[in-house]
């Protein structure tokens, strides 16, 4: 490992290295286009976020305070849509493992440069459709689009759930190129078990890209030919069947809820490391469990339908493979423990996020195993309970590793670091208030409080009001973090090719890298998680 | 691109070390997507099946107006096409352009009998009024719902047809390629993929014919 004393940002790097707009527009570099993904999917989550604390705003009292219910209905549902179509699914893989993957692997590229590109432009595409049903007449179903109601409402269904259709091209072509470049561009020495287990996480994510997205595909056709032909397939009134679009619905959502969660596992399986200074421990088994995740997901879409009316039959398998779901889960939470376990853990921001992942996402995957649990789930389906579930797995798992990840990688893919101060600040605000709106969600969620209504009883203003509070020291946290983010790179101290001391491929190359990713080809000498028999120096 | 390295073939892209391992993902990334197909059609067949044990009497039925005669013929017209598809490829790989160019020219030309075909028993159809959904007028059939079956038929037949059209725009490229002599028994990856793709396209119109035309 060199030690870079003085660190310089190196003169050509693929920022600059070819210049103009045009180069990229048109550009076939995986480091690009997942720049172009990260800002994208970074004005939805802004986007989404407004919207959140929008809801939450109104929330404050029971009284109409800035909408009305229609609006109220609608805010909502761009909440969801924006938030999972387009910044929770295209996140991790398309943004950050557009970035790393090829360069963890060695490789020059992903296979299939110019549909990385064209995935890019679809998913622009499908979000024009969503932001023009925004502008004019959002749809107002909630983001699950459910029949018959998404069939007669007169908002715009069609053009959101054509984006939806749309978006879906660019999760399949991102899960297509990861597959093929997994099998087929590792480089020389890098085995299978040699691959950081991020690979092993997006490896796992994309299969689920793969199989699950086409499901989702054609069942937003059938909603559209249902509103435009009224073909009775899902409309009980010309002899189709609701259910049957809640479980075409659920085959895929209940994947892409994998989808969401993989990859942010797949990254705190590297922090993890890194900041403990410590070999991952149970490497085979977080690899492992990553597909077992992915082959159990197929199966257990059934739980969200337990009050749909489905055979009591079919709800107590659901019920049962639902468990299943806690074991290779519980295996990456216990691996990463250990991992800790005596290790010589450095509290840098990512792994400050990486800690507030381990707490939140185990909170919210126990409680998605009482969600799991038949006569609990009938008890508070439908209520604050589900929907604080959900945002601990969503939100406190998935972003929570997200910002792990973008505070990981941020000086490799701009050469530059951050206010480490301020970091630790919006990290605390983000915390504490994350746990301020949602923890209160659970105890109103087992006081009956039901999601989605506009109002309340006065019996919950309490805990609603605490609520929204959190929601906006959320918000200041994430505008902290705007700040010194953007500040960084323009006016970061160089950060030099390792300032974590990591052993993984991507620090190997300078920071930010070259236009080919590395000046010479890499060599893989050791496993990407060797810190029991190599010293690395950090750059920082 | 800085690595047009020396002695490369100039179909390898940059970022590939040799001509198989190009093939080999471009085979793979084909394989996922025919995968992808599969389960989009995979919906359809479900949703098929759902209504087919619903409504088991309308399905039978309304089946009864399908033209079998048409349904066979184009069947038979689609399998000759997988056959000269796959002859097309062995002509590039024996490096007989000509040859090529004609087989696919034969294989687009068996695609439009099959269009042509489908045209008539759809016209036939909607001059009936067996049309989808709501727009069901056929007064001619007992039972219930039976533009549920005529939904389904045409959702699946007619997005088989956006996939023959989506392979006969592949196949013009194959043309185009082969005649400007970009492809050879050195590298024909893309004509191998564009018949696997011709292949999946077929082997969808074999489930489709006698779920549809061949009930009871």
């Amino acid at each position: 490992m060199s030690t870079a004393s003085a660190n310089v940002i190196p003169e050509r790097n693929y920022l600059n290295d070819p210049k103009g707009l045009k180069s990229w527009l048109l550009t076939k570099d995986h480091k690009r286009i997942g720049l172009m993904y990260l800002f994208a999917i970074m004005f939805f989550f802004l986007l989404g976020g407004i919207f959140a604390l929008l809801i939450r705003w109104e929330l404050l009292t029971p009284a109409v305070d800035i909408m009305e219910h229609d609006t109220y209905n609608k805010m909502f549902t761009l909440h969801g849509a924006v938030m999972i179509f387009l910044f929770i699914i295209p996140s991790i893989p398309a943004a950050l493992g557009n970035f790393v993957l090829p360069l963890m692997l060695g490789a020059k590229d992903v296979a299939f440069p110019r549909l990385n590109l064209a995935s890019w432009y679809v998913y622009c595409l499908g979000a024009l459709f969503m932001i023009y049903a925004l502008v004019t007449n959002p749809a107002d179903t909630g983001w699950t689009f459910y029949t018959p109601y998404s069939t007669q409402t007169n908002t715009a269904v069609i053009s959101t759930t054509l984006g939806v259709f749309i978006l879906g091209f660019s999760s399949i072509f991102t899960g297509l190129n990861f597959i093929v470049t997994i099998h087929k561009l590792r480089a020389p020495g890098m085995t299978w078990f040699r691959m950081p287990l991020f690979a092993w996480g997006t490896y796992a994510t994309a299969i689920l890209q793969v199989l699950a997205t086409p499901v989702i595909g054609i069942t937003f056709v059938l909603l559209i030919m249902e509103r435009l032909l009224g073909i009775g397939i899902f409309d009980p009134a010309l002899g189709g069947d609701p259910v049957l679009y809640q479980h075409f619905f659920w085959f895929y959502s209940h994947p892409a809820v994998y989808i969401m969660i993989l990859p942010g596992m797949a990254i705190i399986s590297e922090t993890v490391s890194v900041f403990s200074h410590k070999k991952i421990f149970g490497y085979k088994l977080i690899a492992f469990s990553s597909l077992g995740i992915a082959f159990v997901s197929f199966l257990v879409w059934g739980h969200h339908m337990f009050t749909s009316g489905q055979s009591e039959l079919a709800a107590i398998m659901f019920s049962f493979l639902t468990f299943l779901v806690g074991i290779p889960s519980g295996i990456k939470v216990f691996n990463w423990l250990a991992t800790m376990y005596r290790g010589s853990i450095s509290l840098e921001a990512p792994m400050l996020y990486t800690l507030s992942f381990l707490i939140l996402f185990t909170i919210g995957g126990i409680t998605g195993i009482f969600l799991g649990a038949l006569a609990i789930d009938i008890h508070v389906h439908d209520t604050y309970f589900v929907v604080a579930h959900f945002h601990y797995v969503m939100m406190g798992g998935t972003v929570m590793a997200f910002l792990a990840g973008i505070h990981y990688w941020w000086p490799k893919i701009w050469g530059r670091m951050y206010n480490e101060f301020w970091a630790k600040i919006a990290c605390a605000l983000i915390f504490i208030g994350f746990n301020m709106t949602f923890f209160t969600q659970f105890i109103m969620g087992t006081q009956g409080m039901p999601r989605r209504y506009f109002t309340y009883l006065e019996q919950y203003q309490p805990m609603h009001g605490f609520s929204s509070i959190g929601a906006f020291v959320i918000g200041a946290g994430f505008v902290i973090m705007a700040v010194y983010l953007i500040a960084a790179i323009f006016k970061g101290r160089p950060a030099g090719n390792n300032p974590w001391g990591s052993l993984s491929f991507e620090w190997l190359t300078s920071s930010p890298p070259p236009h080919g990713n590395f000046d010479e080809e890499p060599v893989l000498e050791h496993g990407p998680y060797d810190y029991d028999t190599i010293e690395v120096v950090a750059t920082k | 691109m800085h690595d047009v390295a020396d002695g490369h073939p100039s179909f390898l892209q940059h970022h590939f070390f040799e001509p198989e391992q190009q093939a080999e993902a471009a085979k793979l990334g084909t394989w996922l997507f025919l995968l992808t197909e599969i389960l989009l059609f995979g919906g359809l067949f479900c949703a098929y099946a759902v209504y087919r044990a619903w409504y088991p009497d309308m399905f039978y039925e309304a089946h009864l107006q399908l033209n079998v005669v048409l349904g066979a013929t184009n069947t038979v017209v689609l399998i000759t096409s997988s056959v000269t598809m796959a002859l097309a490829i062995r002509a590039v790989q024996m490096n007989k352009s000509k040859q090529a160019i004609w087989l696919l020219v034969a294989t687009l030309a068996f695609a439009c009998t099959f269009l042509v075909i489908k045209y008539f028993e759809y016209s036939h159809k909607f001059h009936l009024g067996q049309l989808p959904g709501k727009y069901y007028s056929f007064t001619g059939l007992e039972g219930n719902n039976p533009h549920v079956f005529f939904s389904v038929y045409f959702l699946m037949t007619g997005l088989h047809g956006f996939h023959v059209l989506g392979g006969m725009g592949l196949i013009t490229w194959m043309i185009v390629k082969v005649s400007k002599g970009k492809l050879s028994g050195e590298y024909y990856t893309p004509i191998e993929m564009t018949g696997l793709y011709w292949h999946l396209v077929d082997m969808i119109w074999i489930f489709l014919f006698p779920l549809l035309y061949l009930i009871g």
